[in-house]
């Protein structure tokens, strides 16, 4: 294999990386502050990335689908959030678990309902299509290398407003003791209210940019909002930090187990069940590796005890 | 109001009494209906077992209930296909008998359960919950490339297993053999909760600290509680390849985690049979909503989140009095 090919491989692992940071930071935020275990974060992905391919075939302008994949989330998750979530941050997870996991019927099948089974498309604006030189003679794709650009911009623009804003202080304390902020006099539904729907942003944000790549379908979320709980497991829960490493370590082993693992096999059996039995385990890479962080660190890379 | 002693029998009865009318009137459908209930319910009332009485929520139990289906098919497609299993100490045929089945399931499933459960039990809380999860997701990505036993298609077992001389093809038959499950496994697990054990159990869920300085050890309590519950998900998922004839991945996939715990909150974790009725009252409304209308998730759905917000101690909690 030559270097290019491993290199340009990396780079696709990192991009999945930061996707995965994307629907990750939002999960963990809202676990940190509220307690709330939300199985609909991957229903946010998915409408993000049905509002981002509505507004293409509209406007025939890819920035402003982007821009629709922000606010469309935001807005659903402000609406779900004073209706319903709200009423589960005092709850136990188990009625938390039962309740986004109803959302995801409703969500699922809402979107099916208006925008029909077939799979939509979102195309990538021609700016943005082919492939650039990087340097040391590596090919790689342009668009690919713009969604590590603005994961990279998302990830310090989250560590400026929680460590440098009046919301992000206010973030934190509401992680480390929510009584007392109360005390405090913030508005801390209003502070939940937010926090949900930021997440949900970055959730469609993420789905967006990932519809660009694959199909915009029902049901493309929750893949992807598993692989986001593994991450922000790993991470420590409520940590951004963790999320952002959480999900570089998974995108790039993910990615390179995919790669390596059927080119392994392939040395002691024949081709095709190499590539099953490879692909296979690839899956369980990100799983095998939560599993180990927990042994040794039952809280994860960076969670609190 | 009823006592949870009524209740108990009036749910069983009801759905014994659910498949004889179904009988009655030739409607196989229903008998069929009432066997899937069953089986999930066996399922959901041993979740149960460590997710109400002690506070352990798992979301991996498809994995347990996948791996009893998948033992159970493996050796019934070995004994229809002829083609030997190399053990290591011995050559295993594959067999058609359930009872056979029943028990490989129930070990495998244990085994699984005393692997997993051993390593998870040291985390608490959402770690929990995820690290169960991470392990059923092995067992499903396993399943898919496991292209011997038909990968993502699925593995056909063709006919149902065999019982004694019961003609185990007919529905009401098979149905009164789940039913037989049902009723030993209720007992079993009555027992279970209400022995010292059981109590014990139910105290590391209150108050782990307190239990430790009765000298008691909480990590293999709730290890056994695990396995229990871990042997009869198995069972569970036999059952559910006999009624089916079929096992895909779809059954160890995090969906079907999900859906057990939906069973049992749906119906309510603090009784022993809430997650019976959760299971009548979830493949009711499935099968109801689907006649309906064609959008019937998203009504199930809305009726999922009222449920929740209203009624905190499931369907349950409406019939019994504390």
């Amino acid at each position: 294999m030559s270097l290019q090919l491993f290199i340009e491989q990396l780079l696709n692992g990192i991009q999945f990386g930061f996707m995965l940071f994307l629907m990750s930071a939002g999960l963990t935020l809202i676990f940190g502050v509220m307690g709330l275990i939300n199985l609909a974060h991957g229903s946010f992905f998915m409408i993000g990335a049905f509002s981002a391919s509505f507004v293409a075939g509209l406007t025939g302008n890819f920035f402003l689908a982007i821009l629709a994949s922000l606010i469309f989330p935001a807005l659903i998750g402000i609406v779900v959030e004073f209706s319903i979530i709200r009423k589960l941050y005092e709850r136990d997870h188990l009625d938390q678990v039962l309740a986004t996991f109803a959302l995801i019927l409703i969500f699922s099948e809402a979107t099916r309902y208006i925008f029909g089974a077939f799979p939509l498309f979102l195309d990538i604006p021609n700016i943005l299509q082919g492939n650039i030189l990087l340097p040391g003679e590596i090919v790689y794709s342009k668009y690919r290398l713009i969604i590590i650009i603005i994961g990279l911009f998302i990830a310090l623009g989250l560590y400026f407003l929680i460590n440098r804003t009046l919301l992000g202080i206010q973030i934190k304390a509401g992680q480390n003791d929510r009584q007392m902020i109360r005390v405090l006099g913030i508005n801390i539904s209003r502070l939940y209210t937010i926090v949900f729907a930021m997440g949900a942003a970055l959730a469609g944000l993420a789905g967006a940019l990932i519809g660009a790549i694959q199909s915009v379908e029902v049901g493309m979320g929750e893949p992807v909002l598993i692989l986001a709980f593994v991450v922000i497991v790993i991470g420590g829960i409520g940590s951004i930090k963790g999320a952002l490493i959480g999900a570089l370590l998974i995108g790039v082993l993910d990615t390179m187990a995919r790669l390596f693992l059927p080119i392994f096999f392939e040395l002691i059996m024949e081709t095709s069940q190499a590539l099953s039995l490879g692909s296979s385990l690839a899956s369980m890479s990100a799983y095998l590796l939560m599993a180990l962080v927990l042994i040794f660190r039952p809280t994860g890379l960076f969670g609190k005890k | 109001m009823l006592t949870e002693k009524k209740f108990n029998l009036i749910i069983v009865l009801g759905i014994f009494a659910f498949s004889l009318i179904g009988y009655v009137i030739n409607e196989p459908y229903f008998i069929t209906l009432a066997t899937k209930i069953v089986i999930l319910g066996i399922a959901g009332c041993a979740l149960n077992l460590i997710l109400g009485f002690g506070g352990m929520v798992s979301f991996g139990h498809a994995m347990f209930f996948g791996v009893g289906s998948y033992v159970a098919a493996i050796s019934a497609f070995h004994s229809m296909n002829g083609e030997t299993i190399n053990l290591i100490f011995f050559d295993f045929n594959g067999s058609s008998q359930m009872l056979l089945n029943w028990f490989l399931a129930v070990i495998f499933s244990m085994f699984f359960a005393l692997v997993v459960g051993s390593i998870s039990i040291r985390t608490s809380g959402v770690y929990f919950i995820m690290i169960t999860l991470a392990f059923a997701q092995m067992t499903y990505y396993f399943s898919v490339g496991w292209t011997k036993y038909g990968g993502e298609d699925g593995l056909s077992t063709y006919v149902r297993n065999d019982l004694f001389s019961i003609n185990t093809m007919l529905p009401l038959n098979f149905f009164i053999i789940c039913f037989a499950c049902l009723c030993v496994v209720g007992f079993i697990l009555n027992w279970v909760i209400n022995s010292n054990f059981g109590n014990f159990l139910k105290g590391c869920k209150e108050n782990e600290k307190k239990m430790i300085s009765l000298g008691l050890n909480p990590y293999t309590l709730k290890l056994t509680a695990f396995v229990i519950s871990g042997a009869i998900t198995g069972l569970a998922g036999a059952l559910y390849v006999d009624l089916n004839r079929f096992v895909s991945p779809t059954s160890l996939s995090w969906q079907t985690s999900g859906e057990l715990i939906v069973l049992v909150i749906l119906g309510g974790s603090a009784r022993l049979f809430g997650p019976l009725l959760g299971a009548t009252v979830f493949i009711l409304l499935e099968q109801l909503l689907g006649e309906v209308t064609e959008n019937w998730q998203f009504w199930l759905g809305v009726i999922l989140v009222l449920i929740v917000l209203y009624f905190p101690k499931g369907v349950s909690g409406l019939f019994i009095k504390d």
